[in-house]
């Protein structure tokens, strides 16, 4: 007759030298210690099932915790447009324009046969720089980075040179400041990044 | 018979106090423990544990310094709106229109001297050694409430929506940039390439890439009930664990309790 270990269950509440023709014998447990238990077929073991229950909980927990995490990220945002038009080329004089500091967080530089537009935003840690005419100089407020008219960075904390947005000219003559695309320092001497004039 | 023995025996009195006396130690340590909000506490303490100059009160006064910003913070919710239109203006009015509106005032001030209670607490729980076994656990406790404190602090700071919150809040929320894995410019976020300004942990603590309407809201939120919720539970553990790791630790735990006879 083969046997079945039902469950360890089953055999502690037998009790040792219990009058149970199923109990194996303590040789018999010792091998089959660290064995699952053995089941007849179509029955489900209670550790079989807590398994399944168990893992159910967890996914249907991972998956409440993942929606919550995505809730926070809505697929649409209300933020100050990335790409806008700020005039044309002709109306800016050699040096540092801050029309646009305010409104869209650029300042357009003018230099002799190109014009780009730097980011207003301190590569340290991000409050907004301004522009000092009397010394030639962007100052940021908050921990005292200076950076120089085409944005090197000469003095404080700020790691790097401040980053320029694309620009480029419309078809109908206007200048278009791109902030989505960001050029480093490295990167200033590619096309989308200045604009001849 | 006088009128407060008359009051004592109605079965209203004795169904929400159930001891009548305080005869003996065991009626009087019956009090705590049969009460939900004393219980947490421990039922005896050795008098040298509670001196002064052993803890400084600290513990206890962060707790009331707590309570303090619960009561005001509850108090400004009533005028405070959390929007980039209303948020400033409601502060001005707290100050010049609202009577008592000094309630705005003492959240900033028991706020500020909490960060101050909270770190010489830690700092007098290291000085007596008090961090040591059997008490690591509520250290660890501890710790996470000095950064639940930190983060009440930092998330408190936005809301006057002036200048200097709005640039302290623009360079706090930069440094979430380089946090590894999760911020845009962290180490490891560039090698995947998955990491970026739209979905990084900088963008789930601002709901934007700016500091904005939405970073006021979602501040406001933590600000007045994730955070306060948190750090309540974790006080209840932080002193639920004194009682259970041992009482307050002393420098002779105990001596004079057992000098006195008790048990």
């Amino acid at each position: 007759m083969e046997r079945h270990v039902i469950d360890d269950l089953t055999d502690a509440a037998a009790g040792p030298g219990a009058a149970n023709p199923v109990s194996p014998a303590p040789a018999d447990l010792r091998r089959h210690a660290h064995r699952q238990p053995v089941c007849p077929r179509g029955v489900t073991t209670r550790r079989q099932w807590l398994k399944v229950a168990w893992g159910s909980l967890l996914a249907a927990g991972a998956t409440v915790v993942g929606a919550s995490a995505r809730f926070l990220y809505p697929n649409a945002l209300v933020e100050p447009p990335q790409v806008f038009a700020v005039g044309r080329p002709e109306d800016y004089a050699p040096g540092v324009d801050t029309r646009w500091q305010e409104r869209f967080g650029v300042l357009v530089v003018r230099e002799p046969g190109r014009l780009y537009a730097l980011f207003a935003e301190c590569t340290h840690l991000g409050c907004q720089v301004n522009w000092f005419a009397s010394e030639r100089r962007f100052k940021c407020p908050c921990h005292g980075s200076g950076f120089r008219a085409d944005g090197a960075n000469v003095e404080g904390p700020a790691p790097r040179p401040l980053d320029r947005a694309a620009v480029f000219v419309s078809e109908d003559g206007r200048l278009v400041v791109d902030k989505s695309r960001r050029f480093t320092w490295e990167q200033r001497e590619r096309p989308e990044a200045f604009v001849a004039v | 018979m006088s009128l407060s023995d008359r009051l004592r025996r109605t079965a209203v009195w004795r169904s929400v106090f159930r001891q009548s006396h305080l005869r003996d130690d065991r009626s009087r340590a019956r009090v705590i423990l049969n009460n939900i909000f004393l219980h947490l506490h421990p039922v005896r303490m050795p008098k040298s544990a509670i001196r002064l100059r052993y803890t400084w009160g600290m513990g206890a006064l962060c707790a009331i310094l707590f309570a303090i910003e619960v009561v005001t913070g509850i108090m400004l919710m009533f005028y405070y709106r959390p929007t980039p239109e209303h948020a400033y203006l409601d502060m001005v009015d707290l100050a010049e229109q609202v009577p008592f509106g000094i309630v705005r005032e003492m959240h900033r001030w028991a706020a500020h001297l909490m960060v101050v209670t909270v770190w010489l607490h830690m700092l007098r729980v290291f000085l007596t050694g008090s961090y040591k076994p059997p008490r690591q656990f509520n250290w660890v406790v501890g710790v996470f409430l000095l950064v639940l404190t930190m983060f009440l602090s930092f998330t408190g700071y936005l809301l006057p929506w002036d200048q200097l919150s709005y640039w302290a809040i623009t360079v706090g929320s930069n440094m979430a940039r380089s946090v590894p894995f999760l911020g845009q410019d962290g180490p490891g976020a560039g090698a995947l390439g998955l990491v970026h300004a739209g979905n990084d942990i900088r963008f789930l603590l601002l709901g934007g890439r700016t500091v904005g309407a939405n970073a006021l809201l979602r501040f406001y939120v933590l600000h007045c009930v994730l955070v306060p919720l948190a750090t309540v539970v974790l006080m209840a553990v932080h002193f639920w664990r004194i009682r259970r790791d041992g009482g307050m630790s002393g420098p002779e735990a105990y001596a004079d309790v057992d000098r006195a006879g008790g048990s």
